[in-house]
């Protein structure tokens, strides 16, 4: 499934995507009319707005990798993170605004996975945008009902023994999940580890590398 | 863990409690908030604040017989007035 694709491929088999000629949808009209008039009534700037789309667009895996490592590498801040895991995330620098986080650390036996059935809410302002599968009809509707199948065709095998947990992000929490630590990172620093910390493991998709 | 069961409602309107999960029966995990009723937020109304209870479901309970692995478990996060008092099985 991460790799179903409905791309279109031009006679040089380049992806391409169709050309969106058609009349603009009533919110389309609704953004513009409302962006325009709070620029006309002095509310904000082009360059404001412009400024927030970079700040989301600078916001990625990376930031969640270093919550994730510093978990593994520091008790009182596992502990913390795990009591409430936006001010913990706040006290580490990251500017998330005003949302809400549970860590969900993974253990031997629970694998934790997160999904958003009703829409595709996902810790944007801490892991950046989601990727297009995570929004997919096949992903949300899946992933509630036959987790370990979806689980398989992102190449996660688990222990026999192993419990999975799926987490509908159905309401006002966003959700990171704390990977195992990888076996053989024993003396490991913060940043060391963070490289092993991908997107998919903090989704439960994945698992952290193995260095 | 307090085990209680999702309202099987199937009012009209913007409504965030999945329909796969009304009529189940979990326990709360923890419970969150109080945050404003979404569903009167869509509508532009103030929004009455409520607990916001993470449910913890077992897949068996959910899917029966078409369960992928029974003892497998789901959360979700279903807001006060879509739940009700379960009596232990």
């Amino acid at each position: 499934m991460p790799h179903d694709h409905h791309d279109h491929l031009s006679p040089s088999g380049h992806p391409y995507r169709s050309d969106d000629d058609h009349p603009l949808t009533y919110w389309q009209t609704m953004e513009i009319a409302v962006r325009e008039l709070l620029i006309e009534k002095g509310v904000t700037t082009a360059s404001d707005i412009a400024k927030q789309i970079d700040a989301m667009d600078a916001r990625n895996p990376a930031m969640g990798a270093q919550v994730v490592a510093r978990y593994w590498t520091d008790p009182a801040f596992a502990a913390a993170l795990l009591a409430d895991g936006a001010q913990a995330t706040r006290e580490m620098g990251f500017d998330i605004g005003p949302m809400k986080l549970i860590a969900l650390p993974n253990a031997p036996d629970l694998h934790n996975i997160v999904v958003c059935t009703l829409c595709s809410c996902y810790p944007r302002n801490l892991l950046g945008l989601p990727p297009d599968w995570y929004k997919s009809r096949a992903y949300r509707s899946r992933t509630v009902r036959e987790p370990r199948k979806v689980l398989a065709e992102f190449g996660v095998t688990l222990a026999d023994g192993t419990e999975v947990r799926v987490h509908d992000s159905t309401a006002d929490m966003r959700y990171i999940v704390i990977p195992n630590r990888p076996a053989g990172t024993e003396g490991w620093d913060a940043e060391a580890l963070a490289a092993l910390v991908t997107r998919d493991s903090m989704i439960g998709t994945g698992i952290a590398r193995t260095p | 863990m307090q085990r209680v069961r999702v309202r099987a409602d199937m009012p009209p309107g913007h409504v965030r409690t999945p329909t796969y999960l009304r009529g189940k029966t979990g326990l709360t995990e923890r419970v969150l908030g109080p945050f404003p009723n979404p569903e009167e937020l869509a509508y532009r109304h103030k929004g009455a604040a409520l607990p916001l209870h993470r449910v913890r479901f077992r897949m068996g309970d959910l899917w029966g017989d078409a369960a992928e692995t029974p003892d497998d478990t789901l959360e979700a996060e279903i807001y006060a007035h879509w739940l009700e008092l379960a009596d232990a099985p």
